[in-house]
């Protein structure tokens, strides 16, 4: 099979010129001035933004509980059906994810808008009109909609694989309903949520379309402040590049602490 | 119990399809309201057709997905082979890197690929557009490709290739029948996934694009960010149709061929 190795070649030549040099460059642009000098600038300067990466941590931190909450019955309803049912409703649950994600929260605009359909409805019944879009809830909302079948997906294919009778085993040996909920199935789908929390908080904090369709103008995440650097007004890549190396870190860092709660063999992605 | 599970199943499922059916009702109405039903209309279906810049970038992105997929697919498929026959350092070297794309938020590796065409197109003298486009789009699909590739290899008989080459075999013979052959189930999948990645795309072509190469999630994004246009409700509605009737035909071709599968295996 050594003769093989030569195959990669194209490959590995493609992976280095567009995986690893444009990263490279990420880190070079990071740390130099526009005329190219060496600087510590542009990464002393992402501090002045400090706001804003705590309300992305904050708002991503929300979104991926209220995902993992909501998802957790979900799988578990999932896994214990008849076995005919389960691909049928794995794909009901999932089928709204092959929607664009845009058209997805183009709906919520739809829905919640000064206009929209909610408060519409809540006029009928004497209330509002509430102030629904342009908030931070609103933002919290879209990435909970957008990413919860992310956590479904992981948490269902672990829950799957639970041998019933080690449930079985359980209760017949005195375990509470409860009790197997905590001891067996929480502990054996582990590594589900720590992929499923991966899964939901790396897209949700680095959304830029999220917060710009639901949250207006008042609610800028990591993700606006990088693309205003590179496509808007706030022209920097300088300092573009800075936030996207401390957005990396940060991501980086949340993962070693996700991975520490997988047992070796069961990293996912 | 079971009730409340029922209950609580039916609510999710409310909560994900409630915002897709009020676009597809709207999509029908007669006035661009987007909270009154005032008549049914098929005129926003009719303006969608006509939309030039609707149409031209669904070819587009119908173009790119195929030659991108079609790319990183062969591209991939080679990767896996050489990457297997690694020794274990390299190996997992390389497949740290592979994983990079995946594990990066999209807007860090758009954005890296972005810093990259902007430093030749200064030097090469070209523009953003089809080809950036299409790069950036390989290089987001090849990593997809080998991880639905690799595995196959896990599960095949490292001898078989050694073993068709001892029984005469050419190595060319060898790995277009024995190894290719092993691992097609991972590259047609691999190839999906590439080709649904490729169609719904929309940050890292977001920032490789520039404004001659438009994709239909970039026209899309466009449209809402201008005035309410309900061609977009006509539009959802139709992908939403058409994503639909793929999902159900390839479930029930799966649960044919598992159906027929036990079949063999009982006779067997």
């Amino acid at each position: 099979m050594k003769k093989l190795k030569v195959f990669s070649a194209p490959y590995l030549v493609w992976m280095i010129v567009f995986i690893v040099v444009p990263l490279l460059m990420v880190a070079y642009y990071a740390f130099t001035t526009d005329s190219g000098a060496f600087t510590i600038k542009n990464i002393s300067n992402v501090g002045q933004y400090a706001n804003i990466f705590v309300r992305s941590i904050w708002l991503a931190l929300v979104a991926t509980v209220i995902c993992l909450v909501l998802a957790y019955p979900v799988a578990y309803l999932l896994s214990r059906m008849e076995k005919h049912k389960q691909g049928t409703m794995l794909l009901i649950v999932m089928l709204p994810m092959w929607m664009n994600f845009l058209l997805r929260t183009y709906a919520w605009m739809t829905l919640l808008g000064n206009n929209g359909v909610i408060n519409h409805i809540l006029g009928f019944v004497g209330l509002g009109p509430y102030k629904l879009i342009n908030t931070s809830g609103a933002v919290v909302l879209g990435m909970v909609y957008n990413y919860l079948p992310f956590m479904i997906l992981p948490l269902y294919s672990v829950m799957e694989k639970i041998d019933k009778s080690v449930i079985e085993a359980a209760s017949d040996l005195g375990c509470s309903s409860g009790g197997v909920m905590l001891r067996v199935i929480v502990p054996l789908s582990l590594p589900g949520i720590t992929s499923g929390i991966t899964m939901v908080f790396v897209p949700a904090i680095s959304t830029f379309i999220i917060s710009r369709m639901l949250g207006g103008g008042s609610n800028l995440l990591i993700g606006d402040l990088i693309e205003m650097q590179f496509l808007g007004n706030a022209y920097n890549p300088q300092l573009g590049a800075a936030i996207s190396l401390v957005l990396m870190v940060i991501i980086l860092v949340i993962m070693t602490v996700m991975n520490q709660f997988s047992p070796d063999d069961q990293v996912l992605i | 119990m079971k009730r409340l599970g029922k209950i609580y199943f039916a609510l999710i499922l409310m909560f994900l399809y409630v915002p897709i059916f009020v676009l597809i009702v709207f999509s029908f109405n007669e006035t661009k309201s987007r909270s009154v039903f005032s008549g049914f209309t098929l005129e926003w279906y009719a303006k969608l057709f006509q939309n030039r810049i609707i149409i031209h970038s669904l070819v587009n992105t119908i173009i790119i997905a195929t030659l991108a997929s079609i790319i990183s697919t062969v591209l991939g498929t080679l990767a896996a082979i050489g990457i297997n026959s690694m020794r274990k350092v390299p190996k997992a070297a390389v497949m740290n890197i592979t994983n990079m794309p995946i594990i990066n938020p999209e807007i860090v590796t758009g954005v890296s690929l972005m810093l990259l065409f902007v430093f030749f197109a200064a030097r090469m003298n070209f523009e953003f557009g089809f080809v950036t486009l299409l790069i950036a789009h390989i290089t987001f699909d090849v990593p997809y490709v080998i991880l639905n590739i690799m595995p196959k290899f896990k599960q095949m008989d490292p001898n078989l290739f050694e073993a068709a080459q001892d029984l005469g075999c050419s190595p060319m013979q060898a790995f277009r029948k024995v190894i290719l052959p092993e691992i097609m189930p991972g590259v047609i999948s691999g190839f999906l996934m590439a080709f649904t990645y490729s169609l719904d795309d929309f940050v890292i072509s977001y920032f490789t694009s520039g404004s001659t190469s438009q994709t239909l999630p970039i026209t899309i994004y466009s449209m809402t960010r201008r005035k309410i246009s309900p061609e977009i409700n006509a539009l959802s509605t139709i992908i939403f149709i058409v994503v639909l009737v793929i999902l159900v035909v390839k479930n029930f071709v799966e649960n044919r061929a598992a159906k027929n599968n036990s079949f063999k295996g009982e006779r067997a």
